[in-house]
């Protein structure tokens, strides 16, 4: 775990003190509105449809249990007992009181967290792969990287007002689990003809009204280059990123317009210039960021092997995944019960995993961009204890990776930006499918929902993507299909006319029904079905069917 | 022929609180639609969110928004997102306004 050093305290600190007194000026009224919503979003208060949120940051998706109980706090104090962890490695709270903002950025504070950079036209917190340190197939743990980059990026003068938005995610591992396509740039740790890591460096993805993926403006980078190289996409970016139009404002769009050759050239020339000037990172600094992220005491290998009982075979099917070490596990704890909310976690939930984190797992814990919370180093002998204190508290729902595993964004229930709710049909499709040997007969089957098309859910990388709408008045849900966020991605297809609110769930299974019926065996999946067979059999499933019931 | 003019509320966010309220007939700001002050044609509409805007440290984000009126001549919402802002999150009937009523 990173921890603070005395200048990250006194930034974080000043930054407390610093909104503590602007939210007085504004309720004093000092401040306009208008005056305080830059400063209030700088600090991750957004205000809602029903209430303000406060959106606090999980850098690259890493906490430990004081975190965590801590979070659990703020959900009691200050909340309603409860937090939404979302599609950014971040958490949300729903419910909290202009007077208390400052009360609760003071507490995150003392637990080295914060709101910052979670909102705004700067380079927001950098995600990561939530198995990163601990996932079999990586080449290096990307977390260091990442907190060099949130030092780098942090308040960083020439970056601050940016034309928008810029998100940065990385991985160390050749399967994508940090969507790094689908960013304003996506760093995947590659190997050289030396055998030497470096970052294949990815730019211009994003999701939104117009999702595009991202493309590679160099495909080996040393790692020494890494910070004078992203300086180089940001000035670039800052120099000709649009800034008269907000929708055209991303850096996806100006890689788009000007072509990716144009883009490599300039950011190449830039590079150049940088890396004179910049020299290396401080050998002092790397070495300490590096030994905040070494790998937790693990234990020695035992001839010991857990007895499995049938529930927790289904369990390590589903929920466990392979480890770098052979006797140990990575643990997925979803956070997407039959018909709850995506990755909420009431407070009682928050502490039990805090506790398990510590009993079994390293003091470590993940959130990932799935919604779900990992604890990424589980020796296999702690398995069954695991799985029955996880039974306990409700947290052992087998369901990851398949069809109630959904992605949503908190939709019309809560952001004043949606268009239409998307937590509801979620919450319908998880009953629908409620059936845990249904589910594992449908097999791998990603569904993610936004409310708007600012796609927060990633609708066009789900297998399944549904979009809310508003139209005319009413809620309308658009199906896309054969989405990918990995690391064969694609962005999926949309089917035709959408559906509406009481109509979506039926159209989502007739779906998975006409796959049912045209997979070549069970092992083939949705996706690889659909690519296999195109869009035409589920245009059929959805439309044919509707067009006969009607006709009768 | 000029379209008919849909009658509209004022409504905000308390500046404290976050929560949804309404401008009244009275003058100031409610929690309770039913409080809503109507405008029934262009001119009341434009001197109501005049009037509504001019309390910039209770309330934030004052607009207008189309409003039905029910059977007792109260005025209630048409499009389904200001339905959610009179209810609350769907997915957690003990939050929100619509804990309220239960």
């Amino acid at each position: 775990m990173y921890r603070y050093d005395d200048f990250d305290r006194d930034y974080v600190n000043g930054r407390v003190a610093e909104f503590r007194e602007q939210v007085e000026r504004r309720i004093a009224g000092g401040l306009s509105e208008d005056e305080f919503r830059p400063l209030r979003l700088m600090n991750g208060l957004y205000l809602q449809l029903h209430a303000y949120m406060l959106r606090v940051a999980i850098p690259y998706g890493t906490l430990n249990a004081a975190k965590m109980r801590q979070l659990a706090m703020i959900a009691d104090r200050w909340d309603k007992g409860y937090g939404h962890f979302t599609t950014r490695q971040n958490i949300q709270f729903n419910w909290p009181k202009l007077r208390d903002v400052p009360d609760m950025l003071a507490a995150l504070a003392e637990v080295e967290m914060h709101a910052i950079q979670t909102s705004g036209n700067c380079i927001r917190n950098v995600t990561a792969d939530h198995f990163a340190g601990a996932a079999a197939d990586e080449i290096e743990d990307p977390r260091p990287t990442a907190e060099l980059i949130r030092q780098w990026s942090t308040d960083h003068p020439e970056f601050t007002w940016l034309p928008r938005k810029f998100k940065v995610a990385i991985t160390g591992a050749p399967h994508d689990r940090a969507v790094t396509r689908a960013h304003d740039i996506g760093l995947r740790m590659v190997r050289d003809d030396a055998g030497e890591p470096g970052y294949e460096v990815i730019v211009g993805g994003g999701l939104g009204r117009t999702p595009i993926l991202g493309k590679v403006v160099r495909e080996f980078l040393p790692k020494a280059d890494l910070l004078p190289y992203l300086e180089a996409i940001l000035q670039v970016y800052n120099r000709f990123g649009r800034r008269d139009n907000k929708y055209k404002a991303r850096i996806k769009i100006l890689v788009h317009e000007e072509t990716i050759e144009v883009m490599r050239a300039r950011v190449e020339a830039a590079f150049a210039e940088n890396r004179a000037v910049m020299g290396r990172v401080d050998p002092a600094l790397e070495a300490s960021i590096a030994e905040a992220f070494a790998p937790p005491a693990f234990e020695p290998p035992t001839d010991l092997r857990p007895v499995l009982s049938a529930g927790l075979r289904s369990f390590v099917d589903t929920n466990v995944s392979a480890h770098r070490l052979a006797h140990y596990g990575v643990v997925t704890i979803s956070m997407k019960p039959v018909g709850g909310t995506p990755g909420d976690a009431t407070s009682d939930q928050m502490r039990v995993i805090a506790d398990l984190a510590e009993a079994f797992g390293h003091d470590d814990i993940r959130i990932s961009h799935e919604q779900n919370v990992i604890l990424p180093h589980v020796a296999r002998r702690h398995l069954p204890a695991l799985y029955e204190r996880l039974r306990e508290a409700g947290l052992a729902t087998a369901n990851v990776g398949l069809v109630s595993d959904i992605i949503a964004c908190p939709g019309m229930d809560y952001c004043a930006l949606a268009t239409a709710r998307a937590i509801p049909v979620a919450q319908q499709i998880s009953e629908t499918f409620a059936d845990l040997d249904r589910q594992r007969d449908i097999g791998p089957l990603k569904i993610k929902i936004s409310g708007c098309i600012n796609a927060c859910g990633h609708h066009h990388v789900g297998h399944i993507g549904i979009l809310g709408l508003d139209r005319a008045g009413v809620e309308n849900y658009q199906i896309t299909l054969g989405g990918d966020g990995s690391e064969t991605a694609a962005i999926g297809e949309k089917t035709g006319p959408g559906f509406a609110y009481d109509e979506i769930v039926p159209a989502v299974e007739r779906l998975i029904e006409a796959y049912l019926d045209l997979r070549l065996e069970p092992g083939e999946s949705f996706l690889a079905a659909y690519r296999r067979v195109g869009i035409e059999p589920f245009k059929a499933a959805l439309y044919e069917t509707e067009a006969r019931s009607d006709a009768a | 022929m000029a379209r008919k003019f849909a009658p509209k509320m004022a409504t905000a966010n308390d500046l404290l609180e976050g929560d949804v309220v309404y401008f009244t007939k009275a003058g100031d700001w409610s929690r309770a639609i039913g409080d809503a002050a109507l405008a029934v044609n262009q001119e009341a509409a434009d001197e109501l969110l005049a009037r509504a805007s001019k309390f910039p440290n209770q309330v934030v984000g004052v607009y207008l928004v189309e409003a039905g009126i029910d059977p007792c001549g109260c005025a209630a919402p048409v499009h389904f997102r200001e339905v959610f802002r009179t209810r609350g999150p769907s997915n957690y009937p003990q939050h929100g306004r619509q804990a309220e009523h239960s």
